[in-house]
């Protein structure tokens, strides 16, 4: 499969929209006409239609060159937003793996990866890499292992230790996140990191999840969908950066909504690492205007009733405040009331 | 918002005498001192024999407790740079206590986690001001003794709201810029941590 890269940015003028091929590979995150967080944790196998997000395990679209030229330039203005505690060598090597060799094998026209014991050779057209590399020495990339291969994968990564019956936020590259931070959350287990949460914690959701994680089997990835919506087409919106992005919030109005407003979600995969026994934690980001998730009518339809009852302290938490009462106006002119099939694949 | 309950936000749950440790040392701030005579009251003064004193604040009271070795700083940075030193070469069989303002147990539990140990294992006690450390999530400068809601960065200038999100690893609560979304609206601040 041969992938169109589009030239476009996630910042200033925001000319990043998506194709009408690429809307309907969305990964919808609701699967009923309602929401509230539940431990929604599924294997992490191919589903929906052809072509679909779930058609790859690690997932690449038309906007990886942009977003990976995005992460650049975060990290120019602030390295903090990739960093790895010193033990965390060894699940460096397990993710680079992983992210090598899923992408190899899933986009072949775009990457090729071959071994010869510890010597890699690891070819990233798109990118325009070619690196041979000794497989354990770090001095042979330009870059620590992580951040190397997180430079070439769309999404945020974490890398979590698992010791004490707790797991442990202990490495990290993040530059699109939905307003967390992971230079003060490293080191954090996962009730901690999890903390600002609300609701989630008295529900026994956080409970459930460390201990589904902590039996994670290698070669069993799991996935869910989380879901939050931004402002502009920008996937760096940070606690750091929040002052330039915060204002944004005031800028919608009724003629604007279909483009400025975005539902973002977020599909987080969970791998458990072969040498280190940690676990890759997989956040990846896809965004979607208001007038691109309309063009599937069940989206809108669903889409419209779930902002619209959505409970207030998710309302607060999420940032929607400012601007979800002028969404559900806008939306509510495309939903006529019609019932919609379960599940979140359009019909 | 501040909102509470926050599961990161540190427990103190007291000093809590470990007879089974070898050697006992004490990081002491000002009223923490009381802590430290509420055990003496409650478990006898055995220990006492086999323990450390480091200090910031009034000497007196320990003084009187006669311990192995009493060491009092001038300042809490001069004390953190003492401790570091200590437990650089320290034994098995310590136990490590803290009482104090939150911003002082933070940064000596930051030090004694950069030396190896455990931060479940050390017992600490909140005494005296309930003032914070906060770290600006925007320029990451952190603010010492932090009384109010929101409150001004020390470093950057931007009002921050003090969330009760903590990092043991930075030893200070997180502060978020309260008018981002429209500048200048940053209310008054007002006490909140006295």
């Amino acid at each position: 499969m041969n992938i169109k890269f589009r030239q476009e940015t996630f910042r200033h003028d925001f000319t990043a929209r998506n194709s009408p091929e690429n809307i309907k590979r969305f990964p919808f995150p609701f699967h009923e006409d309602k929401y509230m967080y539940s431990v929604n944790m599924e294997p992490h196998v191919p589903a929906g239609p052809k072509g679909y997000a779930f058609e790859n395990m690690i997932d690449m679209d038309e906007h990886y060159v942009a977003e990976m030229q995005d992460r650049a330039l975060v990290l120019k203005e602030d390295p903090l937003r990739c960093q790895a505690l010193p033990h965390m060598m060894q699940a460096q090597w397990d993710t680079l793996e992983l992210l090598m060799e899923h992408q190899a094998a899933g986009y072949p026209d775009h990457f090729s990866l071959t071994k010869n014991g510890d010597q890699w050779h690891w070819i990233n057209r798109p990118m325009n890499i070619d690196q041979k590399f000794t497989f354990g020495d770090a001095s042979t990339l330009p870059y620590e292992p992580m951040e190397y291969i997180t430079r070439q994968s769309q999404g945020d990564f974490c890398i979590v230790d698992q010791r004490d019956g707790q797991l442990w936020m202990d490495a990290g590259m993040v530059t699109t996140q939905a307003d967390w931070s992971l230079d003060f959350d490293i080191g954090m287990n996962f009730m901690e990191w999890h903390g600002p949460v609300p609701l989630a914690h008295q529900l026994g959701v956080f409970d459930r999840a460390l201990k589904f994680l902590l039996n994670l089997q290698q070669g069993k990835p799991v996935r869910r969908l989380n879901w939050t919506m931004t402002i502009n087409p920008r996937l760096d919106t940070s606690p750091e950066n929040y002052p330039k992005w915060g204002q944004d919030r005031l800028t919608v109005t009724p003629e604007n909504v279909g483009n400025k407003v975005h539902l973002r979600c977020e599909l987080q995969s969970l791998w458990r690492l072969p040498r280190s026994n940690a676990i890759l934690f997989v956040i990846r980001c896809y965004l979607i205007k208001m007038e691109e998730l309309v063009t599937v009518p069940k989206w809108a339809r669903r889409f419209h009733r779930v902002l619209r009852d959505l409970p207030p302290e998710l309302v607060d938490y999420k940032g929607l405040t400012r601007f979800r009462p002028m969404t559900v106006e806008w939306l509510s002119k495309f939903d006529d009331g019609a019932p919609t099939s379960s599940g979140i694949f359009p019909d | 918002m501040l909102v509470k309950g926050i599961k990161s936000r540190p427990v103190y749950t007291g000093l809590g005498i470990d007879t089974n440790a070898k050697r006992h040392i004490f990081a002491i701030e000002g009223e923490g001192v009381d802590a430290l005579l509420d055990q003496v009251r409650a478990v006898g003064d055995d220990f006492l024999v086999h323990s450390e004193f480091l200090c910031v604040g009034p000497v007196a009271q320990l003084q009187a407790l006669k311990p192995d070795d009493l060491w009092s700083a001038p300042t809490i940075p001069i004390l953190l740079y003492r401790l570091r030193a200590m437990l650089q070469n320290a034994k098995m069989g310590l136990r490590l206590y803290v009482s104090g303002t939150e911003g002082f147990i933070g940064q000596v539990m930051q030090v004694a986690i950069e030396c190896g140990i455990d931060f479940n294992s050390i017992r600490t006690e909140h005494r005296g001001s309930e003032a914070r450390r906060v770290q600006c999530v925007h320029c990451k400068g952190i603010t010492d003794d932090v009384k109010t809601q929101p409150v001004i960065c020390t470093h950057c200038g931007l009002s921050l709201l003090v969330r009760d999100h903590y990092s043991r690893r930075i030893a200070a609560f997180q502060g978020v810029c309260i008018d981002a979304e429209e500048p200048g609206t940053a209310p008054a601040p007002e006490l909140m941590f006295p």
